[in-house]
């Protein structure tokens, strides 16, 4: 079979298009570079959906665990200490082993005037269930980012906004918002490349791959299972991840580059990968 | 020069003996998750039938047996890379598996593998079906049609069914029975019994041609004798595997 | 344990319970929390030791060896631990075996890829195969420790190459003022100083490494994740306890564990850095001083 017959087949055997068979025999090295290759869809949107919500969760509990009432600053405390304080691994475990407790019908939900059914089975699957714990993860982290960097704005700043008369929101929404992702993005960058790390655990911790669509650790530790050599697979898993990481310090940088567009040149923040306030 | 070819000898007899002496011990892989096959009792051992049936073979043998467990998806890996000598785990024989290790004789006939389901009225070929990863039971659902789930254990791929994550299970039916009958009547058997494999062996490595001698004079002595037949009728619920 | 536990099929209720967490696996299950406070215990000096020598190479002027450094603080910034874990392992023991068999059986003619086995002779197995099983448990548990002080040595090596740069230049000038030797300002003024420096860093990474335990269970090694599945998972009238799937119990349990953990080592960090920051020319020690005065 020619490569190019491969990519036809198995490019996009993770979402379930293409040849429902793995291969099985005669494993060429363009077999498992497709076929893995495939399983980082996967990754990919595990991490940018859990990053593109957990960013706005991860605000609003920064925001909470800032506030002085304590009804809103204890609970964003709880939850960044429940996430931040247990391993991923077990997190994705006990996920699971509760979603699959749901009620498989559906839960009744009486609403007053009327009665809906709220589905749960998609929850065990690992394209929700899954997300929803990357999601809750990556927000706890990235709260504690954001909350570091929202106690780091300068005093000075809010303290000539109050003086031209800017009411707290807009004070928030034009000094306080702006200053403190400025300050975060270095660290922030750092969580984002960890978080995609961490999606390759998703198969290997309770949840189960549906039709053998998997992530690309899933294809790669099917093919070092099958050739019985793990010399070949893992480093093309691992020549992905260089490029996809890579690729986020590049869009990173970008994104920081606006940020911090309107200051002298030698004050600007580089991002720089350090993994330091990390899972 | 002399004294030099006498060292190469020397070194040829040590080397025989560090062979010799290697196979003093013969470490018995298994999974320890498939009862009544093998399973850990609750004092931590490594207990069921093949436990029996490895002993007894290690007697007749005049093998110093000792039981090791390693997780199913990496047991022929770890066969292979000689973290133990063999693999007594329910594995059955099939051709694909035959390419990479080497079995003895069957010790244990060809089992038909069974569904089990919550409701009877499941469609086994072209609903969700659980399996074991790895195992003869996954490679046929992912050919039958039906949508394949693997899991890592035999234990959670019962549990899926138990709490609707798959329609159905597909294992070895004399896994199933003790579950299905203790179920109290919430799990029962569907659709057809499926023939897979050509009876369970004794995985070995391929290079280990003497031990394979061994173990294979072994269950057959056990088999002439009649002890192999009432180790079966003993665990397996009086089932009767003619030999 | 307890003499009525002899026959569970006639207890019920607390006295059942009492029996059934008490039987040999449960033990077993009590002992492996031990196994991963060794691990931490081992990994975490073994690890600070890996990640000196990678960012002291790092630094070093002799370029082999400052590409080995750079390459290897580099390597977890791409790719994940996890893989490093299914990785290095094998590699690690099917390399000590070659290098054993190069040196025990230099008369061994067959190639030592046969097909799928990895054949070397008998006298270079690791562990010989007829040592006893706990020989073999302990080798699984090294290798195991090993690749955790690699990779998270990795992380350590990124923290002190960035402490070792952050001693001030003022001080290093200093030294050389005073004719100190450049190997003598690294030994004499930036190591003692790098760590105050470090500390945030490290105490992170004493963070991450407890939470990267779990992962113990993908090599083989029977930690607590592994018997929390075994004993978790539904029993049938086999088994002298039988029981319904109480997996969800179990990972509580752990998750408890983990969160106990970690807020006790919080509580032992903070108090190592208000200690090692006083006298320190940073902002931390300032405040000591003011507020002592």
């Amino acid at each position: 079979m020619s490569c190019a017959q491969t990519i036809q087949e198995y490019a996009l055997r993770a979402i379930g298009i293409g040849e429902r068979l793995l291969p099985r025999s005669d494993i060429t090295v363009c077999d498992q570079f497709v076929l893995i290759g495939s399983g980082m869809i996967w990754n990919l949107y595990f991490g940018l959906c859990a990053l593109a919500l957990g960013f706005f969760l991860a605000v609003g509990l920064a925001v909470a665990r800032n506030a002085a009432n304590p009804l809103l600053r204890k609970p964003a405390e709880w939850f960044i200490f429940l996430f931040r304080g247990s391993p991923l691994f077990i997190q994705f475990f006990l996920a699971y082993e509760a979603f699959v407790l749901l009620p498989r019908a559906g839960i009744p939900l009486n609403l007053g005037f009327t009665e809906i059914t709220v589905a749960t089975s998609w929850l065990t699957k690992a394209w929700a269930g899954a997300l929803i714990v990357l999601l809750l993860n990556t927000a706890a982290y990235s709260a504690e980012i954001f909350f570091g960097a929202l106690r780091a704005v300068p005093k000075g700043d809010i303290e000539a906004a109050e003086a031209y008369g800017m009411s707290p929101a807009t004070t928030f929404r034009r000094v306080i918002w702006p200053t403190m992702l400025r300050l975060a993005w270095p660290a922030y960058t750092n969580e984002a490349i960890f978080l995609f790390h961490a999606t390759t655990l998703v198969y290997f911790s309770g949840f189960p791959a549906w039709r053998q669509e998997g992530d690309a650790l899933y294809y790669a530790n099917y093919f070092a299972d099958k050739t019985f050599n793990p010399f070949v697979a893992y480093p093309i898993v691992a020549g992905y991840f260089v490029l996809l990481t890579l690729t986020l310090i590049g869009l990173f940088s970008l994104i920081n580059r606006r940020l911090n567009r309107h200051l002298p040149k030698e004050s600007r923040r580089r991002v720089r990968y350090r993994p330091q306030l990390i899972r | 020069m002399k004294k030099l070819l006498l060292g190469a000898a020397a070194l040829t007899l040590t080397a025989g003996l560090g062979w010799a002496e290697s196979h003093s011990v013969t470490r018995m892989g298994t999974e320890g998750a498939y009862p009544p096959y093998n399973f850990i009792n609750d004092a931590g051992e490594v207990d069921g039938f093949e436990r029996e049936l490895g002993d007894e073979l290690c007697k007749r043998a005049e093998l110093n047996c000792e039981w090791v467990t390693n997780e199913w998806d990496s047991i022929i890996p770890n066969l292979v890379s000689a973290n133990y000598d063999t693999i007594i785990a329910g594995m059955s024989i099939t051709e694909e598996r035959d390419e990479v290790i080497d079995f003895t004789q069957a010790y244990f006939p060809p089992d038909p593998s069974a569904y089990v389901a919550v409701s009877s009225d499941v469609d086994v070929m072209g609903g969700v079906v659980a399996a074991q990863t790895g195992t003869i039971q996954a490679s046929h659902v992912a050919s039958s049609g039906a949508t394949l789930v693997e899991f890592a254990t035999p234990d959670e791929t019962i549990a899926a069914v138990k709490n609707g994550e798959a329609d159905a299970v597909l294992a070895d039916k004399a896994f199933l029975d003790p579950i299905v009958a203790e179920s109290g009547g919430a799990l029962s058997f569907v659709g057809d019994d499926v023939m897979l494999g050509s009876g369970i062996g004794v995985g070995l490595r391929e290079s280990d041609t003497e031990l394979k001698g061994k173990l294979d004079a072994a269950i057959t002595s056990m088999k002439e004798d009649g002890t192999l037949n009432a180790m079966i009728a003993k665990w397996f619920d009086g089932m009767d595997a003619g030999y | 344990m307890f003499a009525h536990c002899t026959d569970p099929s006639t207890l019920s209720g607390l006295s059942w319970l009492a029996c059934y967490l008490t039987n040999g696996k449960h033990l077993a299950f009590y002992a492996s929390f031990g196994t991963v406070m060794l691990l931490l215990l081992v990994t975490a000096p073994a690890a600070l030791g890996f990640g000196f020598v990678g960012a002291t190479a790092a630094r070093s002027r002799i370029p082999p060896l400052r590409w080995f450094g750079q390459i290897y603080t580099a390597m977890v910034r791409g790719v994940p631990e996890i893989i490093f874990f299914l990785f290095v392992p094998i590699a690690m023991d099917q390399g000590f075996e070659w290098l054993r068999h190069q040196v025990k059986c230099p008369d061994w003619t067959e190639p030592v890829r046969q097909g799928n086995d990895f054949l070397v002779c008998a006298a270079a197995k690791l562990p010989l195969s007829n040592s006893p099983q706990w020989v073999h448990e302990a080798y699984n548990f090294g290798l195991a420790v090993l690749a955790f002080a690699i990779v998270y040595g990795a992380f350590a090596a990124n923290v002190l190459s960035g402490a070792m740069k952050a001693v001030p230049k003022a001080q290093l000038e200093t030294a050389h003022a005073y004719g100190m030797s450049d190997r003598q300002t690294f030994w004499r003024v930036t190591v003692p100083q790098m760590w105050i420096y470090a500390l945030p860093g490290l105490s992170n990474l004493w963070m991450i490494l407890i939470k990267a335990t779990p992962l113990l269970f993908l090599l083989g090694v029977e930690d607590i994740v592994y018997w929390a599945r075994e004993l978790g998972g539904s029993k049938t009238s086999i088994y002298a306890y039988p029981h319904p799937d109480w997996r969800l119990y179990y990972f509580l349990g752990l998750l408890v564990f983990y969160l106990l953990l970690t807020r006790v080592s919080e509580v032992v960090l903070a108090r190592l850095t208000r200690r090692l920051s006083h006298g320190q020319a940073t902002m931390a020690g300032e405040a000591q001083r003011k507020a002592a005065v």
